[in-house]
């Protein structure tokens, strides 16, 4: 079976279903210029050859292409949006929260609105407003789907029912996870690929996936921390720590069915999110998690986040911001401490 | 602030007769029904029986009808917190709406949208956008389907002065500029955003200009005319249906009724009321009709009071309908 990076595998996903439904096409900046880029991390790279029609460069204007999308997607088309960094989604929220995720309610279920939105998230020493892991401000939208995906098998699935599903659906990738080549590449680009089989297959948008099987601790993660979270769990078990790691991976329904079985074997939970502490989905996720199995937990659910500041620049500072296998270690050693 | 219509699109007298009767009357009927569903909503609100709140559109008709009689079947409109009149003007019964105000299950949106998200995509509206200027790329986008499609339908994206002034009228008119997006534009511009006049917040007071700028075509009209609405919009709409892309029709025009409820429009100079109600749309239409021996005053008055008479019925079955109930808290959230 081929091995995958997650830009090789969303360039098939998004490929497959654009020669499956000639409703499917993508917009956004820099997608699909002949001799460019194929986005800012050459996820798109080539498809205009194929799908010229199909493939829209817009200009600098995310509130305006976001709101075309809408549009286009109520009278029936399957827009694929792009926005070049995750940050730029903030000038498109009025037509995500106001028009997108609330068209359907409003017209007493007249309207749907097929959307994928497609953002690349988390910090990259590029600075603070190209750096935010931004998915608190959707998680909490009522009306619009939230997904991550942490590897190349998951991206391509996720993005294929994303598309077919009829409703906005946002979906967070990490710059670091794309494995983008040539003079893209990501210093710190951590390995995401994934054997990717031919063939169509789909992965469900509102489930969570287990990574790794174990007893002593839940560690409950997505995108680039779900990685640390595997290497702390390696960490862990030569210490004969034996550490369950969740991808949690629908950040919007959350899947308590596979989380609430681990909590039920484990009782001890750990949420790794590399945004900010304060408001963040881990803080709903501990609340959620409480509020269904109180009488599971042995100790208070545990959160490892970054630190409630703007996302540095200079690396060192950069690094104690944000989590790491070492600051993970510490969280789990700490719900075991009884 | 004077009105200052484009004295160059007004109609002379004699354009009726480019016109059937039953044509004519059937606009006059048109902006009669906004009006009397307008006022008696004012009255329906003030005496306490609806809940919420109401933009309403009186002084305004033309507009609305002379831009509506110009589209085909399979043309959409999208609008805004003011959208009464849009819903008339594009087919959505006295009842779906009035249903729909007074928060009833067979209301439009079964009454979970309210006075500023009427619509009903099987007659081709989008339930108004309330954000100013929200619909504008929402246009754009629609008529992108249209285009991908290759379907001859064109969109027509209503909005205020004020909303020119907001990023996503930049945005959306840019894109159906570049991709050639069968939009018409039609900028109501009743000289007020909200209580702020239009002068305050724009140094080139003239809309329809801001067109070039974006290398399309844009042309300004006696809003109050509704011929020359109906005239200026059937050119329009045959541009953009022609694939040569987007059109801005800035129709001059002037609110008789509040913002918004309870709004008394202390702002507005009385004399600059005086002489934009001596141009009220639908007593133009009927002094030409009359002038020009198409009508009489008493069928005129019987137009009216026939309007009336229904609109009393709909009030009557509109508190009798079912609410929704608790169980419709949920649903219709996502598809």
């Amino acid at each position: 079976m081929r091995r995958l990076s997650i830009a090789e595998s969303l360039r098939e996903g998004i490929a497959e279903e654009m020669r499956r439904d000639s409703a499917v096409f993508c917009l956004g900046e820099d997608i699909a210029v002949p001799g460019g880029w194929g986005g800012a991390f050459t996820v798109t790279l080539g498809l205009e050859q194929e799908f010229s029609d199909r493939m829209l460069n817009t200009p600098i204007a995310e509130l305006g292409f976001f709101g075309a999308a809408v549009g286009a997607a109520i009278m029936g088309m399957r827009p694929i949006v792009d926005v070049q960094y995750g940050d730029f989604l903030f000038l498109a929220m009025d037509q995500i929260v106001n028009n997108a995720a609330k068209l359907r309610y409003m017209s007493g279920g007249d309207i749907k609105v097929p959307m994928v939105m497609r953002a690349p998230i988390g910090a990259t020493g590029r600075g603070s407003q190209h750096a935010q892991s931004m998915e608190r401000y959707f998680t909490g939208v009522p009306g619009i789907k939230v997904v991550a995906v942490s590897n190349a098998y998951d991206a391509k699935g996720v993005l294929k029912s994303a598309v077919r599903d009829d409703n906005p659906v946002l979906i967070f990738e990490h710059k670091l996870l794309y494995g983008s080549k040539g003079a893209r590449t990501e210093p710190g680009a951590v390995d995401a690929t994934s054997e990717v089989p031919d063939g169509d297959y789909t992965v469900p948008l509102d489930r969570a996936e287990v990574r790794r099987e174990g007893s002593h601790v839940t560690i409950l993660a997505w995108l680039l921390m779900l990685h640390e979270a595997l290497r702390a769990a390696d960490r862990l078990r030569a210490e004969g720590i034996d550490v369950e790691v969740i991808d949690v991976r629908s950040l919007s329904p959350i899947d308590y069915d596979t989380i609430g079985e681990s909590v039920r074997k484990t009782g001890r939970v750990v949420i790794v999110e590399e945004g900010p502490k304060s408001g963040g989905v881990s803080a709903e996720i501990a609340a959620g998690v409480t509020e269904r199995f109180p009488e599971f937990l042995l100790q208070p659910v545990a959160r490892v986040a970054s630190a409630d500041v703007p996302v540095p620049f200079t690396p060192i500072l950069e690094n104690a911001y944000r989590p790491d296998a070492d600051r993970i270690v510490a969280a789990v050693r700490n719900v075991l401490r009884d | 602030m004077k009105p200052s219509p484009a004295s160059d699109t007004r109609t002379t007298p004699d354009v009726v007769d480019r016109y059937e009767r039953p044509f004519l009357l059937d606009l006059y009927e048109q902006m009669v029904l906004i009006r009397e569903f307008e006022e008696g909503v004012k009255f329906l609100f003030l005496e306490g029986s609806m809940p919420g709140t109401i933009h309403q559109c009186q002084g305004q008709e033309a507009t609305a009808v002379g831009v509506c009689a110009a589209l085909d079947e399979g043309d959409f409109i999208t609008s805004t917190f003011r959208g009464h009149g849009h819903a008339l003007a594009k087919g959505l019964t006295i009842e779906e709406l009035l249903f729909e105000l007074f928060g009833a299950v067979t209301g439009c949106c079964k009454g979970k949208g309210g006075s500023m998200h009427v619509g009903n995509m099987a007659k081709g509206m989008v339930p108004g956008i309330a954000i100013v200027a929200g619909g504008v790329p929402l246009a754009s986008g629609m008529a992108l389907a249209f285009k991908m499609r290759k379907e001859p339908n064109v969109v027509v994206c209503f909005f205020g002065d004020g909303a020119v002034a907001e990023g996503a009228f930049h945005e959306g008119v840019n894109l159906a500029a570049i991709w050639d997006l069968p939009v018409l534009f039609v900028c109501e511009n009743n000289q007020y955003g909200a209580s702020t006049r239009v002068d305050q917040v724009m140094r080139n007071p003239r809309i329809a200009d801001r067109a070039a700028a974006y290398g399309f075509k844009g042309q300004t009209v006696d809003g109050n005319d509704v011929l020359a609405v109906y005239e200026a919009a059937k050119s329009a709409v045959h541009e953009c249906r022609s694939g040569r892309g987007p059109f801005l029709l800035e129709l001059l025009t002037y609110r008789r009724t509040g913002h918004s409820r309870r709004d008394a429009c202390h702002y507005q100079p009385q004399a600059e009321r005086d002489a934009w109600f001596a141009r009220d749309p639908i007593d133009h239409l009927g002094r030409r009709l009359i002038e020009r021996g198409l009508a009489e005053q008493a069928e005129l008055e019987q137009i009216r009071s026939r309007i009336e008479s229904r609109f009393q019925a709909a009030v009557q079955s509109a508190r009798e309908q079912a609410l929704p109930t608790v169980e419709d808290l949920t649903t219709d959230v996502l598809a």
